[in-house]
């Protein structure tokens, strides 16, 4: 069992003022008693946790926790505050999951990270090559989360993240292979997935994936289906399949959980269950900016706003800021239509990419709004959108954005 | 028989560069290792008994692509992280 201990260091907003040396015990200590609020950077060397105030203007970062490790996902238990865990490898090293309950001053590796059994005949082997996404389950069952890898699979741990099993429904399901091709992968080789929850009902849960698109089960996993109805996946023969969509970002509403939306590689969309079919709402952005974008964040307050970063989608996808000019759009009306939010952000020639779990939101009132890019910029509003200010440089490609409440 | 443990692998055996273990495989001999460091195997070799694409494995100087493979007491079992890519 592998321990890892973080190096912990504090910053001004601009990343650039270390003030620990200046700060006596006590001032320290009662300033991490006014943090408030954490947000979680996964990057392709290491992790950071940035802690801010109530008024989210002053920061301090945590780290690097695991340097050179690639960190798909870091997520703090919303159940009991303290917990994390992190999915990580490295260039070298397989895939495993780090678990703390200290907030990350120490850390204590899986016993079972996820790994996959014997295919059963007629399927391919698969081999985990990372875990994309950690999920935690309902407050009413306090040790279980969820995790998708690549190649496509789910994982479950029942004791806080030490051992996790297959699956079974998902991953020996003889329609894998159809819904997640071993070959359909990004040409990182990769491919990703992630597991919602029903906040009403644990054993109804959705799975969101850039090879199948979106598959629902009702009974905790043991049966799943496609659930794609005017998704389009304008890459394959048939533009409107039963399944083989990329869903980049799939998000459930919290209070509303009949209200989903999704960023896909073919745009945005909402769905009002218990229909079954899927509205491009997408649509209504402007035609000059698309629809075309990785990550989605709802506002737990209101089921009809949401906040999307769009990227470039014409000719060879470049998959940067339209233009070079980086924007947030904001819905009001579920989609109906979108406003523009740049200030903060460069006039010209900054050609972000923000990943498709590097976008995500607070609970704060108003609201605040984080993102990572590809380029190691964190930015955060504290303004629920309207503006942007940098919140770090320098860092490595940011794969993942996650934030919290402290308690 | 003598494991080299590269850097990348350290923090699971404390440090050392080297650890004796035995076997007449290197899979039997990867087995062992995780048995006095958990963990480490599934690093270095996937779920499939493969060894993962930039791990490299020596056994007495000879680079093998199997843990299938048989190992002497006197050999030594190198093992390289190689060509992750930066």
């Amino acid at each position: 069992m592998k321990r890892h201990a973080a190096k912990t260091s504090k910053t001004s907003q601009s990343h650039r003022k270390p003030l620990a040396a200046r700060r006596g015990t006590a001032r320290t200590a009662a300033a991490r008693r006014s943090e408030e609020v954490a947000v979680f950077v996964g990057t392709r060397k290491g992790a950071l946790i940035y802690y801010g105030d109530a008024a989210r203007r002053k920061w301090r970062v945590d780290g690097p926790h695991f340097l050179g490790h690639i960190i798909n996902h870091i997520v703090l238990d919303p159940r009991d505050g303290r917990t994390l865990l992190a999915a990580a490898r490295t260039g070298h090293l397989g895939p495993t999951i780090f678990r703390s309950t200290d907030m990350g001053k120490t850390w204590v590796e899986a016993v079972r990270p996820p790994m996959f059994g014997k295919a059963p005949e007629g399927m391919a082997d698969r081999a985990v090559g990372h875990t994309c996404s950690l999920t935690p389950a309902l407050a009413g069952e306090p040790d279980v989360w969820y995790a998708g890898t690549s190649p496509a699979g789910i994982f479950r741990s029942e004791d806080g993240g030490a051992t996790w099993a297959e699956v079974e429904g998902f991953n020996r399901n003889p329609m894998l292979p159809k819904w997640a091709p071993l070959e359909n992968v990004t040409p990182d080789n990769e491919t990703f997935g992630t597991v919602l929850i029903d906040p009403r009902d644990a054993s109804h849960m959705y799975y969101g994936s850039s090879a199948a698109g979106v598959l629902e089960t009702s009974d905790r996993g043991a049966n799943w289906r496609p659930l794609n109805r005017n998704v389009e996946a304008a890459f394959l023969p048939d533009p409107y399949p039963e399944y083989g969509q990329d869903t980049h970002c799939l998000a459930i509403h919290p209070r509303n959980p009949d209200r989903l939306y999704q960023q896909n590689h073919c745009g945005i969309y909402r769905l009002d269950r218990p229909s079954e079919g899927w509205v491009r709402i997408g649509r209504n952005m402007p035609a000059e900016i698309g629809d075309i974008g990785f990550g989605i964040v709802l506002d737990p307050r209101n089921q009809d706003r949401a906040w999307v970063f769009p990227m470039d989608g014409t000719t060879v996808w470049p998959r940067t800021s339209p233009d070079g000019k980086p924007a947030v759009y904001e819905t009001r009306d579920g989609g109906e239509s979108w406003q523009r939010h740049d200030r903060g952000f460069p006039r010209e020639h900054a050609y972000f990419t923000v990943l498709r779990q590097a976008f995500a939101g607070d609970s704060f009132d108003p609201m605040g709004l984080y993102f990572g890019t590809t380029s190691g910029e964190l930015w955060a509003s504290i303004d629920e959108g309207r503006s942007w200010t940098q919140t770090a440089a320098h860092l490595q490609r940011i794969l993942s954005v996650e934030a919290a409440r402290l308690s | 028989m003598r494991v080299l443990i590269p850097s990348q692998l350290r923090s699971y055996t404390r440090g050392a560069a080297e650890v004796e273990v035995s076997g007449t495989t290197l899979a039997e001999a990867m087995d062992r290792l995780d048995a006095i460091f958990p963990g480490i195997r599934f690093r270095i070799i996937d779920e499939l008994d493969r060894i993962r694409p930039h791990i490299r494995i020596f056994v007495a100087r000879e680079a093998v692509r199997t843990i299938a493979v048989p190992v002497n007491p006197d050999d030594d079992i190198q093992i390289v992280g190689a060509l992750s890519g930066g």
